[in-house]
Formats: structure tokens, C-alpha cells, sequence
């Protein structure tokens, strides 16, 4: 009696274990099905070659990086160099998400700086916050340098210098 | 009576709740700015000359017409949308409907000054030009002269949306205006508008209902008080002009709401029946039980 | 089964079959509920109906709309709002519910937290319904995204944010949600299905559910006396419906609903058609934007005193970080109320003007939540920073404090 008693426990819970690894399964393919799509995630490596984009030195542009703005500043003669720079000759260079480190609203170029319209925040021509709530510089994107041309997306020696410089 | 005091405590709450996240945060989160000046009085225009049409038919023959087509007295555009706009950065407006449309004070100063008329002066610093010049040389006796020839052709109504297609359509499209046929884009090609202004205008086809009507009279009789800085140019309208612009806003924006404002008495007329009879019958049930 | 003999196509074979009779008995005609009640308790109908013209009004609109970035805005504001007949009125129908739906959800909750509806039994009823209020936040701010205007994609930004966990920096779980690096296509359609499938019948299960755990404990009243509804129903039943406290659902109760109906109704379709900026804000009709971000983001009012205590702590305190300090307390604001029947220390059952310290406990707490809701709209600098860190440190002290306040009341009274 009491081994055919054990005999159906165990079937029992053997197929409650089977039930449970399928559900398990199941479960992770959902949440494949939730992943970003690859085209998606190959989406994101941009190009930006600094030499053909006619910078003006003291007006950036802004590109876009994964749907994020991308500020691309050419530095000016009066603008103080900075360990956060991006040298390629004897240019510097400041690059940066244009997100305003608060609360993500998108600051605007004023002159010498740029200013977020939502709380007042300032980041100076390094990046670095000035004034306002801000709790940290622009943020730096990943990206990698060959000759004059950045490919944001991929983690390089100078992105990863100018982030710590500018921690 | 003690279901009124609660109610009466409900409908205060409420009250203070709407207050305090309508009116009273949108007054804060847009302060106030002066009421529009349709006599443009920041400019000096006419001064109080009279024009002789006759003459100005000259003046405009003679200035004018290499630039702005005049359909209206034959001279037609000498060039197509895209052309005119590669050549000047914008599509120079056709001018049989100036003199109706443009406030007479503010199309002299606009002529005599045309950056300093519409306020976009900052524009065009280092070296950067209008692309239509100034003509500060000429007397103030042959402007007023162009303005009352400019008056004398121009048609006597219009439909709100010649007004907007002659005053707004070169830089904004407004793309609910023909759904389906296109026919409201922009005139101005976008790579041309684009770099000619810094942005592409935006599409106007919503405006009326994210703006409210209040707003749209500030900001297009003088763009600067809403938004310093911007590209936009004033340019110029009369009260009467600037209503028929609204006016055609809301053709393309809110074009349901004659039948909002035609359904809603009568609709909330049978609810309130409705009301009476519920009550009615709660008087009516709740009789036995009390 | 016991055979059925009488046909199918006759009254009593029908009701052998189905029973409806003691359906109808059971449900409605001898379901039994206080006399005792003011016009707040009619609320839970009130939000059934509000819930019913959003799932129609949802389902016009669904005919019409496209779950496409490129597609959205157009769908809404021409076809549905210019093109189709009615659609005007079927959506702003749809928003002003959407809104007014919160309202009526906050004065059900604070309805139940005056008379202590939450206490000794009805605990079931109490976290079902805070589910429910977390289940329609959650389908109220997928609802939002889906016009695709400025408000919809700068919130969607915004609030996806914050799950990477302030300091956590948890960037992976932020693209997971989204389906991508920002708010993209991806996350327009996931929560398309969120809206219109997924969440409605979560919510539709846990009315389900609500209804259900309110039946054995039955509806408070006015006085929260415990009734004996056995005997009260008895004295109904022979007739003596004057002298007895208790009242059928059907027609009584329900009688009483539909007179509160009727004048929400006028105050509703008033707003859907005269006063609706507030439920439909008109930066939404911008189209979405991702390179420019409006002059002012906000939620929607019902959200804005939670949003508001995320930006209460503006400054670094116990070596933790302004931002971190404030998501924790944000995450803590959604999920607040649900544990007030168990900081509640007080056994008896009584309305608040029963109970002098909790009382003024309530009504502190009404008038930190007004305060926080009208802050959490205006941009949080100079002295407004400040009224919203105040108003958040009373926020989490009047939870601190619920225990110490209602065992005083209790120790007053006697009970404990």
C-alpha cells in the first residue's frame, strides 16, 4: 500500500517537474520575444567623418546616435583646452549626448554654452555641468576614432579617456 | 442633510484640485505677454501720407516685378516653386494680395526695411542678407504710392484659405488642409526652407488645438514675445486677415467643431431629463424603505 | 446529472437548465446591503459605467487606429477626429473617462479609508481595489503614448527612464522594456497590446475579484456597525422594509446608483464637451518630436502627486543621492496604500469622525496629496523645490505615523 502510494507521488511530482521546465522555457522565449529586434540593435552604430561636415568652430551640430541627440562641438582658439577633448591634429573636439543630465530634456547651444530650457541646467563648452540642477556633465558616448571619422556605437581608447576625465 | 455637507466637501476638493493644475499652474507655466498691436506702431510706415496708385502702378513695374510675380495684373512667377526657392532660399510671395491682406503702416515699413518690418534682424548678421533688399532710398511719398496700388488691385474678399495659402503656405504646410491630395504642402521645398530659416516651420495642421486661439493671435502678430529668437518673421496681417488665418486653422484642424457646439446643448438636454427621471424613481423605490 | 425533462423551449425548462431565477435572487433581488449609506457609495457603479464607456468608446477607436510611429498621430487627429462620424466624440469621450475615471477611483479609495472599509475582514476588498488602481495607472499611461504626440513620447522617455534604477544604472532593463535604445516604433506597439489587451483583462479579472471578496464581508455603512444581515434580511423579506437596515441590490441600491449616474453624467459629458484641455492637454497635439523636448513635461494631474514626491528630495541626504532617495520613494508612493490595513492599529471599525486623531490624520493627508499634485505640475525651482520636499517628508511621515495615531484613538476609547 504504501509503496504504490510513493509510486504515484513520485510520477506525480516527476510530472509537475516536466510541466514546470516546459512553463520555464516557455517563459524565456517570451522574453526573447520582448528583446529589441536586430535590425534594431544594428541600427546603432553611426558614422560621422569630422572633416566633410563643414564645422564651424563655436557652432556644433548634432547628429543622431540609437535615437538620442549627439552634440559635436569643433572648439574655438578661446575655448580652454580640456583632458575630456577629443585631439585629432590640432583640432579639439567635444563630444557628447545632448541630454541634460537632470531630468533628459534636450539643452540648446546660447553662444558659448549650452542651456536646458527645462530647469535652467548649464553645461559649459567641456560638457561639464556649470549651473542648475544638473548632477553630472553631458554624458559620452561610446564610440571609436579612425583618422577623422567617429563610429559611435563601439567603445574606443578616447571615449573611454574622455570619460574618466570627465567624471 | 448630512449627503449635502458631503457633497459640498467633494465638489470643494474637486474644485481646488482643478484650480490648482489648470489655471492656476498654465498661468505660471505661461506668464503673461502685452496684447497684439495691429496698428504695428514699433515701425514707422506711411506716415500718414496718402499714395497715388497710378504712380505706385510705376514704382512696382519698375522695382518689384523682377522678383514677385503679380498674377492678378499679369505678371505671372518667371520662375517654378523650386527654382525661385534654390535662387533666394525662399519663395518670394506673389503680391495681388498684399494690399488686402497686410496692414497698409506695416507693408511701407516692410518695403522701406523688410528684416527690421518683420523683426528678423538677428538673422542676418555676419554678412548674411534678406534675400529682398531694403529700399530705405526711396521717398516715403513713392512707397505710400506702391502701398495704395498694392491696395487697389488686391481682391475684395477672399476665402480663409487664400488667406492662409498667400500669407502662411510658402514656409508652413498644413497638411490636414487636403489629406488625401497633398495639395497643402508647403511651397517652398523643405531643403530650402531648411536652410534658409534653420528649421523646417512646422506643419500647421493641429495648431489651432495645441495653441489656443488666444496665443495664435499673439504669436503671429508678433512671433518675438512668444518665442524670442525664433526665424519666424512678422509679417504683417490686419486683425480681419489674421481672423480668417485662424479661421482656416481651424477649417483643417477642427473641422468637427460646428457639429461639437451644435450636439452638445441638446445632448446634455436629455441627460439632465435623464437625471430627473433616475431620481424620480429613487424617490419612488426608496419610499417603501424609509 | 439529474435528466431534465421539461423542453428547452419553455420558460421553466429554461430555468431548470440555467437556473436564473436563483441567479437573479442571489445576485440582485436578495443580495443584501446597508441602509445606512450616502451617495458616496455609489462610486463603485459610477466606475463600472466610467470603465464600460471606456472599453466602447475603446472599441470605435480601435477601428481606426494605426500602432505605427509614422502612422499614430494621423490616425487619431484626422480619421478619427475629423474623418469619422462621431470619432470626435468617441475620443474625447475616451480621454475625459480616462481622466475623470481617476477622479472617481480617488474618492471610492478615500471613501473606504474615511469609514475604515479597509479593516477587520474587508482586507481582500481593499488590496484588490489598490490593484485595480495600479492596473488602471498602468493602462492609463500605455493609453497615453498611444496619439503619439509630444507628451505621449516625452512621458514614454521620461518614465521608461526611470527604470534603469537611478545609480543602478540598469540601461539594459530600460532597452528591454522599450524594445530599443529610445521610445521607438517597438515601444509604440508593445504597449498598444498592453492597452488593449493585456491590461483590460487583468482588470477585468480583478473587478472580478473585487466583487467577489466583498460578498461574505458585504458593504460597510455609515456608522460601520456590524450588521446582523441574516435577521435584517428576515425582517425585509416579511415586509418590515422600514424598520430593517438592510436594502435589496436590485431595485434598491441599484435605484440610488443610477440617481448619482444621472448627475455624473451631466458633469461628464459637460467636460467631454466643453471643458476637455484637461484631460486631452494640447501639447499632445504637437506630433512626437524625439529631437525636441517641450518647454514642460508633465503627467496626467491623477499621477502628478506620486511624480511629484520622485522630485521631492532635491538634494543628497543620508549618503544617498537626490535622484536615488527620490525613485525610492516614488516606487514606495505606488504601492503605499496597499498596506494600510496593516498599519492600522486600531480593532474597531469606525467612520474618521469616530476617531478624533485619525480624523485630522485624513485630512492631512488630503491636503498633502492636493499640494503635491498641484507642485508636481509646476517646474520644481526656487521655493517650489522646497513646498515639494516638505510635502514629501509629510507624505512618508503620515505613513510612519498611522500606527502610533489610530492605537492612541483606540487607547482613548477604551478598546486596547
Amino acid at each position: 500500500m504504501s509503496d504504490k502510494t510513493n509510486r504515484r507521488d513520485f510520477l506525480g511530482m516527476s510530472f509537475a517537474a516536466v510541466a514546470a521546465v516546459g512553463g520555464a522555457a516557455s517563459l524565456v522565449g517570451m522574453k526573447q520575444a520582448w528583446d529589441p529586434l536586430p535590425s534594431v540593435l544594428a541600427a546603432g552604430f553611426t558614422k560621422i567623418d569630422l572633416a566633410k561636415i563643414d564645422l564651424v568652430p563655436g557652432k556644433p551640430q548634432t547628429f543622431t546616435w540609437r535615437g538620442k541627440p549627439i552634440f559635436v562641438l569643433e572648439k574655438t582658439a578661446d575655448m580652454e583646452n580640456f583632458d575630456g577633448d577629443l585631439v585629432i591634429g590640432d583640432k579639439r573636439y567635444t563630444i557628447s549626448i545632448g541630454l541634460c543630465t537632470h531630468l533628459g530634456c534636450i539643452p540648446a547651444w546660447k553662444k558659448d554654452k549650452w542651456k536646458c530650457a527645462c530647469h535652467g541646467g548649464e553645461f559649459n563648452s567641456n560638457g561639464q555641468q556649470t549651473f542648475g540642477p544638473p548632477p553630472k556633465p553631458l554624458n559620452i558616448p561610446p564610440f571609436s576614432v579612425n583618422g577623422t571619422v567617429l563610429t559611435l556605437g563601439e567603445e574606443g581608447e578616447q571615449s573611454k579617456a574622455m570619460m574618466a576625465a570627465r567624471a | 442633510m448630512r449627503e449635502i455637507k458631503i457633497l459640498a466637501i467633494v465638489v470643494f476638493f474637486t474644485g481646488l484640485l482643478y484650480w490648482g493644475v489648470e489655471p492656476f499652474a498654465h498661468s505660471k507655466l505661461h506668464p503673461h505677454v502685452p496684447a497684439p498691436d495691429y496698428t504695428f506702431k514699433d515701425v514707422d510706415g506711411l506716415k500718414g501720407l496718402t499714395g497715388d496708385a497710378t504712380k505706385g502702378a510705376e514704382s512696382v513695374a519698375a522695382n518689384c516685378t523682377a522678383c514677385h510675380s503679380i498674377t492678378a495684373v499679369g505678371f505671372p512667377p518667371v520662375m517654378d516653386d523650386a527654382t525661385s526657392a534654390a535662387s533666394y532660399g525662399v519663395v518670394p510671395p506673389d503680391l495681388s494680395s498684399a494690399g488686402k491682406i497686410y496692414d497698409a503702416n506695416y507693408l511701407a515699413a516692410f518695403i522701406k526695411d523688410p528684416a527690421k518690418a518683420a523683426k528678423t534682424a538677428h538673422k542676418f548678421e555676419d554678412g548674411a542678407a534678406h534675400p529682398m533688399p531694403a529700399y530705405n532710398w526711396m521717398q516715403d511719398q513713392e512707397i505710400a504710392d506702391i502701398v495704395a496700388y498694392l491696395q487697389s488691385i488686391a481682391p475684395k474678399t477672399m476665402t480663409n484659405k487664400e488667406v492662409y495659402s498667400d500669407a502662411c503656405q510658402r514656409c508652413h504646410s498644413i497638411k490636414y488642409g487636403d489629406f488625401y491630395g497633398g495639395s497643402m504642402a508647403a511651397k517652398t521645398p523643405d531643403a530650402n526652407i531648411k536652410s534658409y530659416m534653420g528649421v523646417i516651420p512646422p506643419d500647421l495642421s493641429q495648431m489651432i488645438r495645441s495653441r489656443s486661439e488666444g496665443y495664435l493671435h499673439e504669436f503671429i502678430n508678433d512671433p518675438q514675445k512668444h518665442l524670442h529668437g525664433t526665424a519666424m518673421p512678422r509679417v504683417g496681417l490686419t486683425q480681419a486677415a489674421e481672423d480668417q488665418v485662424i479661421g482656416y486653422l481651424t477649417e483643417a484642424g477642427d473641422s468637427k467643431k460646428e457639429q461639437r457646439e451644435s450636439i452638445r446643448g441638446p445632448f446634455l438636454g436629455y441627460l439632465v431629463i435623464f437625471a430627473i427621471f433616475a431620481w424620480l424613481w429613487k424617490i419612488k423605490i426608496w419610499r417603501q424603505v424609509h | 446529472m439529474a435528466e431534465i425533462k421539461e423542453s428547452f423551449f419553455s420558460a421553466e425548462g429554461l430555468e431548470k437548465r440555467l437556473a436564473g431565477k436563483k441567479f437573479w435572487k442571489t445576485m440582485m433581488t436578495e443580495y443584501w446591503i446597508p441602509k445606512d449609506i450616502n451617495f458616496l457609495w455609489a462610486m463603485g457603479v459610477v466606475l463600472a459605467t466610467t470603465f464600460a464607456i471606456l472599453i466602447i468608446s475603446g472599441i470605435f477607436l480601435l477601428m481606426y487606429y494605426k500602432p505605427d510611429t509614422a502612422l499614430a498621430f494621423d490616425s487619431v487627429n484626422y480619421t478619427i477626429m475629423q474623418d469619422v462620424a462621431y470619432g470626435w466624440l468617441f475620443r474625447h469621450m475616451h480621454g475625459v473617462a480616462a481622466s475623470v475615471v481617476f477622479l472617481i477611483i480617488y474618492i471610492h479609495m478615500f471613501t473606504g479609508i474615511y469609514y475604515g472599509s479597509y479593516k477587520k475582514g474587508r482586507e481582500m476588498i481593499w488590496l484588490s481595489g489598490m490593484l485595480l488602481f495600479v492596473t488602471f495607472s498602468a493602462e492609463g499611461f500605455s493609453g497615453y503614448m498611444l496619439p503619439w504626440g509630444q507628451m505621449s513620447y516625452w512621458a514614454a522617455a521620461v518614465i521608461t527612464n526611470l527604470f534603469a534604477g537611478g545609480s543602478l544604472e540598469a540601461w539594459g532593463l530600460v532597452e528591454w522594456i522599450r524594445g530599443g535604445f529610445a521610445v521607438n516604433d517597438a515601444t509604440l506597439t508593445r504597449f498598444f497590446m498592453l492597452h488593449v489587451f493585456l491590461l483590460p483583462l487583468v482588470i477585468i479579472k480583478l473587478i472580478v475579484v473585487h466583487f467577489y471578496t466583498l460578498r461574505i464581508p458585504h458593504v460597510n455603512n455609515q456608522s460601520s456597525e456590524d450588521i446582523d444581515y441574516d435577521a435584517e434580511a428576515e425582517k425585509y423579506l416579511a415586509g418590515n422594509k422600514k424598520e430593517s437596515k438592510v436594502i435589496p441590490f436590485w431595485p434598491v441600491f441599484l435605484s440610488k446608483d443610477f440617481a448619482v449616474l444621472g448627475i455624473f453624467l451631466i458633469f461628464y459629458f459637460y467636460l467631454v464637451f466643453f471643458n476637455y484641455n484637461f484631460a486631452m492637454d494640447p501639447v499632445n497635439f504637437d506630433p512626437a518630436n524625439p529631437m525636441k523636448t517641450p518647454a514642460h513635461i508633465y503627467p496626467e494631474w491623477y499621477f502628478l502627486w506620486s511624480y511629484e514626491t520622485l522630485r521631492g528630495p532635491f538634494f543628497d541626504m543620508f549618503g544617498l543621492k537626490a535622484g536615488d532617495i527620490g525613485l525610492m520613494i516614488f516606487g514606495f508612493a505606488q504601492i503605499a496604500f496597499l498596506i494600510i490595513p496593516f498599519i492600522d492599529r486600531d480593532p474597531d471599525i469606525l467612520p474618521a469622525h469616530k476617531r478624533p486623531r485619525f480624523f485630522i490624520w485624513f485630512w492631512i493627508m488630503i491636503i498633502d496629496l492636493l499640494v503635491l499634485t498641484v507642485y508636481g505640475k509646476l517646474p520644481p525651482t526656487g521655493a517650489n523645490a522646497w513646498v515639494g520636499f516638505y510635502a514629501t517628508a509629510v507624505f512618508l511621515l503620515l505613513f510612519a505615523s498611522m500606527p502610533f495615531v489610530t492605537k492612541a484613538d483606540a487607547k482613548a476609547r477604551g478598546a486596547l
